[in-house]
């Protein structure tokens, strides 16, 4: 398998704080990559420097062939590659169908240019409702997106990823601040997603059991930098994997 | 349903179309209300679907009123006769020069119009809330400045716009007929845009734009858009105005900030931004009532349109519509109707049935 993104010596800094120091890691198409590391430890930054959001200092960051560096926000997106945040984020006034329909792809500008004054076929709809109900939010579809519970809310924004077709999803804490029931449904559609639909993921999570589970291939940051990577089980019993989230020195 | 609508529109176009005949002494004030809807309806594209509170719509609104009387000056009148004359020519035109004039210059003012709002969009739409505020209102305070310094225009003696031929029939009701045509027009075309593609864009940005931008959504292009289809209908709106104002004063009748420029704020948020209705009836409410309060309590009319703006947005924040709107629900909630409990899904073959969740 070839890898889908490749990010390379990326290094990125605010001021004094070096956020990021030439990290380097590789997503294999098809495959559930996880990021841990301690708070501050620069995986958020990282996620929003393969997306575009921040500029990178230097480093390259590849996905499907092409150099996306200095690419915007939108562009890459439309390339196939999206994130969810870790504090939700989705469209509060409008109702979860509504949420669907606009998230539907619009790779092709023509494309995106002819349906801008015509209303969402039916087919567009149909699908936002099965994924609604992939979801379990079916029941909530007419529901205004900012009536939802906070998983809820992760759950429509993980679906909205999904009406998307992304090739990769990032997706930032996606159990976080979810009760333990609703953590095993992220997971298992997680899961789905990656057999079912073919996303490739790379995930950021501090809940061991569902990154250990979850990921074949792990890295782990801490101050900026990469501190380790491998399989679950590697990683697990790496001495310093355990002293940077424990603090034994 | 449909039909029971349909009925409703067509009762509501035959009022509109008999006003004048009957109230004819209220012509002039009833072609001011479509006015008003129109400049409502068209800040709502901007301030109240798409979430951007612009202060500086009345630009294209001014440029239109500009276009269209420069357009009518320079198409039928020697410059050197008019200037001498001080602005005071006013022969009379054929009814078909008048018409061409102003038709030519609407559309000449609309093209303006779109041009302008392309231009400013590309930089001022990266701006965001408070800042894009500012800027714009900057915008409309600057435009009224230029255009009074500017002679070519008139500067600050301002513009007569030619005299209404008499073979046309009635000033008052041309106007009255062309502004409700507008309305209609503005509305039709706005219900239809806010249905397609288009309008989910628009409420996804106001909503949550760097989400938007996350998704892939291409916010500058839509953004643009929404503005140009703003300035081109207060810009068809704004060339007519002048012409049934008779005189354009780059302050009171063009760039007319503090006036229209505010109004078609409180319109549009006194009546609920961000739907189709909202405006329409934020129009009617403010311009009937403006013109009672200075009509019998002159002097007294800004301080209760003002305090009538401030209990409106203090009690009702979503406008009237918002706040009917949120009774509605309100009281279908608590008659335990919930819109989706009695409908249930036929089973879709990929995929298996929700786990049953609770709230986290």
């Amino acid at each position: 398998m070839s890898a889908l993104l490749r990010v390379s010596e990326v290094s990125k800094s605010f001021g004094g704080v070096t956020a990021n120091r030439a990290l380097s890691l590789s997503v294999d198409a098809g495959a559930i990559a996880g990021l841990i590391g301690p708070n501050g430890s620069g995986k958020t930054t990282l996620f929003n420097c393969i997306v575009g959001r921040h500029p990178v200092d230097s480093g390259s960051v590849v996905f499907d062939g092409r150099e996306i560096r200095h690419r915007t926000v939108p562009q890459i997106a439309r390339l196939g590659l999206l994130r969810t945040f870790q504090q939700t984020r989705v469209y509060g006034a409008m109702d979860c169908v509504q949420n669907m329909q606009i998230s539907a792809p619009q790779r092709d500008a023509e494309n995106a240019r002819q349906k801008l004054f015509r209303k969402v076929p039916a087919a567009v709809t149909e699908k936002a409702e099965s994924l609604l109900e992939f979801a379990g939010l079916y029941e909530k579809r007419r529901l205004r997106a900012g009536e939802l519970s906070f998983g809820q809310q992760k759950l429509l924004e993980f679906a909205m990823a999904l009406m998307n077709e992304p090739k990769m999803l990032l997706l930032d804490e996606p159990t976080a601040g979810i009760n333990p029931t609703l953590i095993n449904g992220i997971m298992e559609r997680l899961l789905r997603a990656n057999a079912e639909l073919g996303i490739t993921l790379l995930v950021i999570e501090h809940n061991m059991r569902v990154i250990m589970n979850l990921a074949q291939h792990i890295y782990c940051l801490a101050h900026g930098s990469l501190l380790a990577a491998g399989t679950p089980q590697e990683v697990r019993e790496d001495p310093r994997v355990l002293s940077a989230y424990l603090g034994a020195q | 349903m449909t039909a029971a609508r349909a009925a409703g529109y067509a009762a509501l176009v035959a009022v509109a179309v008999a006003a004048p005949f009957v109230l004819p002494q209220y012509q002039s004030q009833l072609a001011l209300l479509w006015v008003m809807v129109v400049l409502a309806l068209s800040w709502d594209i901007v301030g109240g679907q798409m979430g951007y509170n612009s202060f500086g719509n009345i630009v294209f609104f001014g440029i239109g009123v500009y276009a269209t009387a420069v357009v009518q000056r320079d198409l039928f009148f020697d410059i050197d006769e008019y200037a001498h004359a001080a602005g005071g020519v006013a022969s009379q035109l054929a009814p078909l020069e008048y018409l061409g004039g102003l038709a030519l210059g609407l559309v000449l003012g609309a093209l303006l119009a779109v041009l302008a709002a392309a231009v400013l969009g590309a930089g001022i739409l990266r701006l965001r809330g408070h800042y894009f505020a500012i800027c714009t209102l900057g915008l409309g305070i600057a435009m009224g400045e230029i255009a009074g310094g500017t002679d070519y225009i008139g500067a600050g003696s301002g513009l007569v716009t030619p005299l209404f031929p008499e073979l046309l029939g009635e000033r008052n009701r041309f106007f009255y007929f062309y502004f409700m045509l507008l309305a209609f027009t503005c509305f039709g075309v706005l219900g239809a845009v806010y249905r397609c593609r288009f309008g989910l864009a628009l409420n996804a940005i106001r909503d949550n734009e760097d989400k938007a931008e996350a998704m892939g959504l291409r916010t500058t292009r839509y953004k643009t858009i929404a503005w140009c289809l703003s300035a081109v209908f207060l810009a068809l709106a704004g060339g007519a105005y002048g012409n049934f104002i008779g005189f354009v004063d780059p302050v009171d009748t063009a760039f007319a900030g503090p006036t229209l420029g505010v109004w078609m704020i409180l319109m549009a948020i006194m009546g609920g931004r961000g739907t189709l209705w909202g405006p329409v009836l934020g129009a009617m409410i403010f311009h009937v009532s403006r013109e009672f309060l200075w009509t019998y309590l002159l002097g007294w009319d800004r301080m209760i349109l003002g305090l009538l703006t401030v209990l409106i947005v203090l009690f009702l924040p979503l406008g009237i519509l918002g706040w009917l709107r949120g009774r509605t629900a309100g009281r279908a909630a608590a008659a335990g109707v919930k819109p989706s409990a009695a409908e249930s899904r036929p089973s879709s073959s990929t995929s298996q049935p929700p786990l049953s969740e609770s709230q986290p």
